[in-house]
């Protein structure tokens, strides 16, 4: 709009070139950055959030192309640049950090090393210079013990470190722009604040321009200045944070603010338009009333895990009851997976107990657990559907192996089992004949959920069930659970890194940290009024953004060091 | 049934055999090289399956006059030292060298993909052990332990068959191991074992069909290796022994003639060997394209 924009993106197309013909990626879409400002692209999978990032530092694949549109810098047609230029371009004016940040670093090489690339990609400078510049940037991420770091490999340092690294890169030749793609997607919690908190502040304190692209509105929300929202290669809606989320102007935007799950949503509040006379929206809490007396369903014994002298899981305990909802939450080695895992038996604990209905399963080995008969009353859901389906097996196989195996179904009564299920998870039956490669995200998890409930299980271990989908495809995911529980009185052990999501699914929740239980309580009271300080950081670090407008505390503080 | 529709817009996609078909002829269409190598490897099997018909000579029979007589329109490949028809002979060879080459490989295959997916499931003392004893069969020079097979079992086809099949088993094995080594922690294998799938049910129907695509290239390019291995054999005296018309003897009855000039009792046989060979090569990543189901979409 004027000659003061850092970055100016006019009516740009990007088409993929498929063995079914040019599929368009961007169909058309105007941006602009000022410098010193940060803007939010924020959309789903496929909305071309990330491609827009690609197309703006000429990194897509040769398989894209710019099709129409100019990529203004500074004046710079960046569409239409030498090779030459844009590489004179990246890193020194524009620079990106991606959202793996381990994949992003060369493993052989030390990452002082690789800082002092960066650098001396675009201004020579002798090696020790290099070095003592590389050690300036690592104090400036505010890594811990920076001058032991200078030598470390990436295989050193946790997620965390390694992104701080990666921000080090990015910002070591002092870029007027920053395009950050998903850059805390992989990483814990508290992590993800620290490391948000960081690149604001060192852009703030640099007077860069920064493109945030995220599929987070919470994190856009707090970050940045004004948020373009994209869908199916389009920018539907830009708006200030306040506005956006206060009166979303467009029924995506407004689907996806919808959708998204706040301190205070419940399930009903997510799917926007479900029909609520079919299920009153009914508290967690006051769900369900097993009767004073019954036994647990599953009561776990000083459960513990070692592997070789480290313990991943140590002596946890805890019961649920038949048709109870638990949640089981922790950031990564936490060990809440393994957990779950001893308790599907898939994995044989080191010392513990597991009692399911009474009595003890822990004892029979995860090898040999197949013959038993409560393996088809402990069925899982797995974190990733693009994983957890058999490339090989269509649809319906997937749902059908385990009736055949567990139930002993064939013939017609398989059939309609498996009909029965895929249609309880709302899977259409013409989409039984397709191979997984050929099922969205969210199709692949209604398989996977289909396949542990057609056994009909009575505990459901869901290890995060939808950490790997988009929010909206997460809202209907979580309401399609919580439906099934109370259909079937199914008990859930909800394993999850999403306070959030936890706490609108489950009515307790057990908090674990290196491998031991820190609190457990009711979902309400544990995440209103949390009693241990690790707790309290946790809930402390979701990026909130509350749906009225007020967008949670604006503006980062300072970070602190992870 | 969901309120959002976002999932599952346009992508109607096909599937099942037909989509296999459509997808094959794709592929071939993509890549003409593939194309060229399969068709080639179909002329192959239909002429050793009619070799006797299509041989405009017999094999075996000789005819003095007509010794050493070079190409002519008569006899398009020229004739050997007894005057037998040489296009004749390497028709006829062509229905042995693959009979030899695909038993043998179908052999290695059935065997090293079974224990190969065996030891990298279990892992354990039974990997430990197999892999040991794959590595000890590796530091013999292979194709002087085919030789030392077939001088002790006697020159027989099915000796040759074992001795290939046995030579090439190490390859099968440290493949199929590695291949199931990755994918026995997928998510849809300890899916497989939620589901209650006994541990052999797991290699066979769930790990084996999924490593099928990496072993075709694998076999693909064995077959022509096991050729050369075969022909090899007999050029040496070790294998098949004449007149039965087989590659290898051919190349090494006509070397003795080459210092006379008589090149084409050499470089026709040759030739088959080296087409057929490459052939097969060109096959494999074709094969692999055609077969993964990820690349169909």
């Amino acid at each position: 709009m004027s000659d003061e924009d850092l970055l100016r993106v006019e009516d740009l197309h990007v088409a993929f070139s498929t063995r079914r013909g040019p599929v368009e990626a961007l169909r058309g879409i105007n941006l602009a950055v000022r410098p010193g400002e940060t803007l939010g692209i924020v959309g789903e999978s496929g909305s071309g959030k990330s491609v827009t990032a690609f197309a703006a530092t000429r990194l897509l694949d040769r398989a894209g192309r710019i099709t129409r549109g100019r990529i203004l810098f500074r004046g710079q047609d960046i569409a239409r640049a030498s090779a030459e230029d844009v590489r004179a371009l990246n890193g020194a004016a524009i620079s990106m950090i991606f959202q793996n940040p381990r994949a992003a670093l060369n493993p052989i090489r030390t990452v002082g090393l690789q800082i002092a690339d960066a650098l001396r990609a675009h201004e020579a400078m002798p090696t020790r210079e290099a070095r003592a510049r590389a050690l300036g940037l690592l104090k400036s991420v505010l890594i811990r013990d920076p001058e032991a770091r200078l030598d470390a490999y990436p295989h050193e340092l946790s997620g965390g470190m390694c992104q701080r690294v990666m921000i080090a890169m990015a910002i070591a030749c002092e870029p007027a722009l920053l395009i950050a793609d998903e850059p805390t997607t992989g990483l814990d919690v508290t992590t993800q604040k620290t490391v948000m908190d960081l690149i604001a502040r060192i852009i703030t304190e640099r007077g860069m321009a920064m493109i945030l692209i995220t599929h987070d509105l919470g994190l856009a929300a707090r970050y940045c200045g004004r948020i373009a929202v994209m869908q199916d290669g389009l920018v539907v809606e830009e708006a200030t944070p306040g506005a956006l989320f206060s009166r979303p102007q467009h029924p995506y935007t407004a689907r996806l603010v919808a959708a998204s799950p706040t301190p205070t949503s419940t399930i009903a509040d997510i799917v926007a338009d479900r029909p609520r006379v079919a299920h009153a929206p009914c508290p967690a809490a006051v769900r369900h009333r097993p009767s004073p007396g019954t036994p647990p369903l599953l009561e776990v014994q000083g459960l513990t895990k070692r592997f070789g002298d480290a313990a991943a899981v140590d002596d946890v305990s805890f019961a649920l009851k038949a048709g109870e909802s638990l949640g089981l939450v922790g950031e990564s080695g936490s060990g809440k997976s393994t957990t779950s895992r001893m308790i599907c038996r898939l994995l044989d604990p080191s010392a513990g107990d597991i009692l399911y209905d009474g009595e003890a399963i822990g004892g029979i080995p995860a090898r040999a657990f197949h013959h038993s008969p409560h393996r088809r009353d402990i069925q899982i859901v797995f974190q990733d559907p693009n994983d957890s389906l058999n490339p090989r097996f269509s649809a319906y196989d997937c749902i059908a192996q385990p009736v055949r195996r567990l139930a002993g179904l064939r013939a017609e009564p398989l059939r309609a089992r498996v009909l029965e299920s895929a249609e309880r998870a709302g899977l259409s039956s013409g989409l039984l004949d397709r191979f997984p490669h050929q099922l969205s995200g969210g199709q692949k998890a209604r398989v996977g959920i289909a396949r542990a409930i057609a056994v009909r299980p009575r505990l459901l271990v869901l290890d995060e069930p939808t950490a790997a989908l988009d929010v909206s495809v997460q809202a209907v995911i979580l309401d399609l659970l919580d439906t099934l529980r109370r259909e079937d009185d199914l008990a859930f052990l909800f394993v999850s890194h999403d306070l959030n999501v936890v706490r609108m699914m489950c009515e307790r929740t057990i908090v674990m940290q290196n491998g031991r239980v820190i609190e457990e309580g009711p979902s309400r009271a544990l995440f209103e009024s949390p009693r241990s300080a690790y707790t309290r950081e946790l809930v402390a670090a979701i990026q909130h953004f509350a749906p009225d407008g007020a967008a949670g505390e604006r503006g980062p503080q300072a970070a602190s060091a992870a | 049934m969901s309120s959002i529709p976002v999932e599952g817009v346009g992508r109607a996609r096909e599937g099942g055999a037909g989509g296999m078909l459509r997808h094959a002829v794709w592929m071939l269409r993509e890549n003409p090289l593939t194309a060229v190598a399969a068709s080639g490897a179909m002329a192959l099997c239909l002429i050793a399956l009619l070799a006797p018909w299509l041989a405009p000579y017999d094999p075996l029979a000789s005819n003095v006059e007509r010794a050493l007589q070079p190409p002519s329109a008569r006899h398009w490949a020229g004739t050997d030292q007894l005057g037998r028809d040489l296009l004749s002979r390497i028709i006829a060879a062509t229905r042995l060298d693959l009979a030899i080459a695909l038993s043998a490989v179908s052999l290695s295959f059935v065997v090293g993909a079974v224990i190969g997916a065996a030891c990298g499931y279990a892992g354990g003392p039974l990997d430990r052990s197999v892999g040991r004893f794959v590595d000890v069969l590796m530091a013999f020079p292979l194709f002087v332990l085919a030789m030392a097979m077939v001088a002790a079992l006697g020159n027989r086809v099915e000796n040759i068959v074992i001795a290939t099949a046995l030579i090439n088993l190490p390859f099968y094995i440290r493949f199929a191991r590695a291949e199931v080594n990755v994918r026995r922690n997928a998510g849809w294998v300890e899916a497989a074992r939620a589901g209650g799938e006994s541990h052999l049910a797991i290699v066979l129907r769930y790990l084996l069909p999924n490593i099928l695509p990496a072993m075709a290239v694998q076999i693909s390019l064995n077959l022509g290796w096991a050729i050369l291995n075969a022909a090899g054999l007999s050029f040496i005296g070790l294998g098949v022994r004449p007149p039965t018309p087989e590659w290898g003897i051919l190349v090494a009855e006509g070397a003795r003639f080459i210092t006379t000039g008589k090149w084409w009792l050499v470089a026709f046989p040759g030739l088959a060997l080296m087409m057929t060979v490459l052939c097969f090569n060109l096959l494999g990543d074709g094969l692999r394209d055609i077969l993964d189901p990820r690349m169909r979409t």
